[in-house]
């Protein structure tokens, strides 16, 4: 019963910690389907957040700290669309730009509004998107095996966990069953194609580039206001370029991205649970080698033990209308 | 590329246009200053005075700029093989420990002019070999250089920390840090430098990995244009495809590229290290490897502008951390701020203001923009 009750915590963190992957990684398939590579996932996540917990804080709603936060990433994410779009500047570039902006930004601001040491203030119940127990959990609970991970995995996570899971069909039915998703995938393989049927590329990336925004700032909400109670320095750490990664690893699609971002929810969620605990034949892992755990497996699977990944053909060309 | 972008005169493609981009950064650095509540004139004002008022200042600023010349150093050279390191951070954090080994066994034994060289070669080894692997997979298997370096950056900082609490901590010491080299282990000072030219200076970090940083600069200009394997990393970063048909292996100079950035950061690592504390401690990088793509961008990949770039980040850090002095609500994050910016409008956006620019030329001299020779009067 122990076992299960470790593998139940587990799950449970596991779902808690592919969230932000999940979201930013959604984010990032708009974008990069469309034909814009976008680096730059981490610092409009980090902006999102800071936004999310700096409005919550001021206003004490957390649906305010969400649409801070969606508002303030899809400005960032405009950024990146009109130094890559517009002025067919360099993609990498662009996106690296806006990670060293937001990851300094939000310390300055955070430090000059809120004198926290670049923090938010603490926020309330009200300023969060708490738990929400999903209906019969408690009545279901004595129910062996099923009761427990109803109630323990499944209910008992903020809103946004569920909306990020929803998303994950939502994002398959627009890219594959409506018009507007078949006019982004042909202008991320062939935009010469689609200009030549008379319809605007660089509108059509400027609404992938919007949609990325709007996700990426789901992804900081649920960092700042679900899984902390508030902004603090740095605390996307990296989830950004590990999004990016599972997105290579799901070669571009919807619903491999979802089991790619709970495989690496996984694997942190086992890091963090195997810090400090004896392993047979090993000993105690270093706690600095658990948590280099992630970016080493990240960078285990990049290397392509999974077939090649055939990244949108027209990814990170700028488009360059004939005259 | 084939993007039609407007021609302009050599000066202004390399002068003009990147000063105006600069500008721009520095306009919107300004706004942020404001929106903390700041005068960013008398922002300004402090900043250029705390890096070039006294010698002292001076000097601390030519200390952070030989940092960013390797590091901006080390980016440039992947840019001109079409590749982005961004691992420079990582690269250079490992790199110290090439400089620890040598300065831990030898310090005692040899004086600093045996030990230079040997922490030169033992620190572009360990960054070198940092750059190998993501170089290696890039080449190999085809994975996105710009996240396994990002990665690997975020696997040096967690070695480090491992080996900094662990076996290259003294017995009996809290602080994560080796313990403090011997002379052998110390460069000496170049304040005699800043002295000729009438600076006063009580004490410094600055010393002779400056001119280690200034002759790396120079080797880097040789490689990239005077040298065969020079012209192969252009031709691979200029046009894969023309570099395949002429004969050039792209697995092989994507390594071997990436080795030489890797090196170039990693000697970064000498500067903090034995020039400064003479010890290695916990987050020496402070930034500099990103830092350097920054520098890289705004000197354009050349040597010559990224000698002047990096001076500028020196006189942002420097003069930076006498800003935050003076209003605690400007930060060293401020710099990071900024680096954004630079990267920003001379990197991403470095082509926003030349059709302005070109309209500006063509009403005064269409010659000099080659309008005239557009419409069939010239050859």
């Amino acid at each position: 019963m122990d076992m299960f009750a470790t593998i139940l915590t587990v799950l449970d963190s596991t779902i808690r910690l592919s969230i932000p992957l999940l979201l930013a990684c959604l984010a990032g398939l708009y974008s990069e389907r469309a034909g814009i590579f976008d680096i730059g996932l981490e610092g409009k996540m980090l902006a999102g957040a800071f936004a999310a917990g700096a409005a919550a804080a001021v206003t004490g709603s957390a649906w305010m700290g969400l649409g801070g936060a969606v508002l303030v990433a899809v400005f960032l994410a405009l950024v990146h669309g009109f130094a890559s779009i517009t002025h067919r500047g360099n993609q990498i570039v662009s996106g690296v730009a806006i990670n060293f902006i937001a990851a300094g930004a939000t310390v300055i601001l955070g430090q000059a509004w809120f004198s926290q040491g670049g923090r938010t203030p603490s926020l309330g119940a009200d300023g969060r998107f708490t738990a929400i127990t999903l209906p019969f959990a408690d009545a279901l609970r004595g129910v062996p095996v099923i009761g427990p991970l109803y109630y323990e995995v499944i209910s008992g996570h903020s809103l946004l966990v569920y909306v990020a899971f929803l998303m994950v069909p939502f994002t398959w039915w627009v890219l594959f069953r409506t018009r507007f998703g078949l006019r982004l995938r042909a202008v991320g393989e062939n935009p010469a194609a689609v200009d030549t049927a008379g319809i605007s590329v660089p509108w059509l990336r400027y609404r992938a580039v919007i949609c990325t925004g709007i996700l990426t700032g789901l992804a900081g909400t649920y960092l700042a206001l679900s899984m902390n109670a508030g902004f603090v320095k740095d605390m996307t750490a990296g989830r950004g370029y590990i999004a990016l990664a599972a997105l290579i690893f799901a070669k571009w699609k919807p619903v491999p991205a979802m089991f790619a971002c709970l495989l690496f929810g996984f694997l942190d969620a086992l890091s963090i649970r195997l810090q400090g605990v004896s392993l047979p034949a090993v000993g105690i892992v270093p706690v600095q080698f658990m948590q280099a755990l992630p970016y080493i497996l990240t960078v285990i699977l990049l290397a392509g033990f999974i077939g090649k990944a055939i990244p949108p053909k027209a990814g990170g060309q700028p488009y360059v209308k004939e005259r | 590329m084939s993007a039609p972008y407007a021609t302009l005169p050599r000066w202004a493609d390399y002068g003009l246009i990147p000063l105006i981009n600069l500008a721009v950064a520095f306009a919107v650095a300004g706004l942020v200053v404001l929106l903390v509540g700041e005068s960013p004139i008398r922002a300004a004002g402090i900043l250029i005075e705390g890096a070039f008022g006294r010698g002292q200042n001076i000097a601390y600023t030519l200390y952070y700029a030989t940092s960013f010349i390797f590091t901006g150093l080390a980016v440039a050279v992947a840019f001109h093989c079409g590749l982005f390191n961004i691992g420079g951070e990582g690269q250079a954090y490992v790199g110290g420990l090439g400089v620890a080994i040598v300065c831990l066994s030898l310090d005692g034994t040899f004086p600093w002019w045996v030990n230079f060289p040997l922490a030169i070669v033992c620190a572009a080894a360990f960054g070198a070999a940092w750059a190998f692997i993501p170089a290696l997979l890039q080449a190999k298997r085809g994975s996105h250089i710009v996240i396994t370096t990002i990665m690997f950056n975020f696997i040096a900082a967690s070695l480090m920390v491992y080996l900094l609490v662990g076996v290259l901590k003294p017995a009996g010491s809290m602080a994560p840090q080796t313990r403090t080299f011997l002379d052998g282990g110390q460069l000496p000072k170049l304040n005699w430098l800043i002295e000729l030219f009438g600076g006063t200076i009580r004490s410094s970090p600055f010393n002779i990995s400056f001119l280690l940083a200034l002759l790396a600069a120079f080797l880097v200009w040789v490689l990239i244009w005077r040298t065969r394997l020079g012209y192969e990393i252009r031709t691979q970063g200029h046009s894969p495809k023309a570099a395949r048909y002429a004969g050039i292996g792209e697995a092989r100079i994507i390594v071997i590229t990436m080795l030489i950035s890797g090196a170039l950061a990693g000697m970064m690592a000498l500067n903090p290290i034995m020039g400064d504390q003479h010890r290695v401690q916990l987050d020496f990088v402070t930034g500099a490897g990103f830092v350097g793509i920054a520098v890289a961008l705004m000197g354009r990949s050349h040597p010559a502008g990224i000698v002047p770039a990096a001076i500028l980040f020196g006189v942002l850090y420097q003069g930076g951390a006498e800003l935050a002095f003076e209003m605690p609500n400007i930060s060293r994050d401020m710099i990071v701020i900024i680096q954004g910016l630079v990267i920003l409008f001379a990197g991403a956006l470095e082509n926003m203001f030349r059709p302005q620019v070109q309209a500006l030329f063509a009403s005064i001299s269409p010659r000099s923009v080659g309008v005239t020779a557009a419409k069939g009067e010239g050859g």
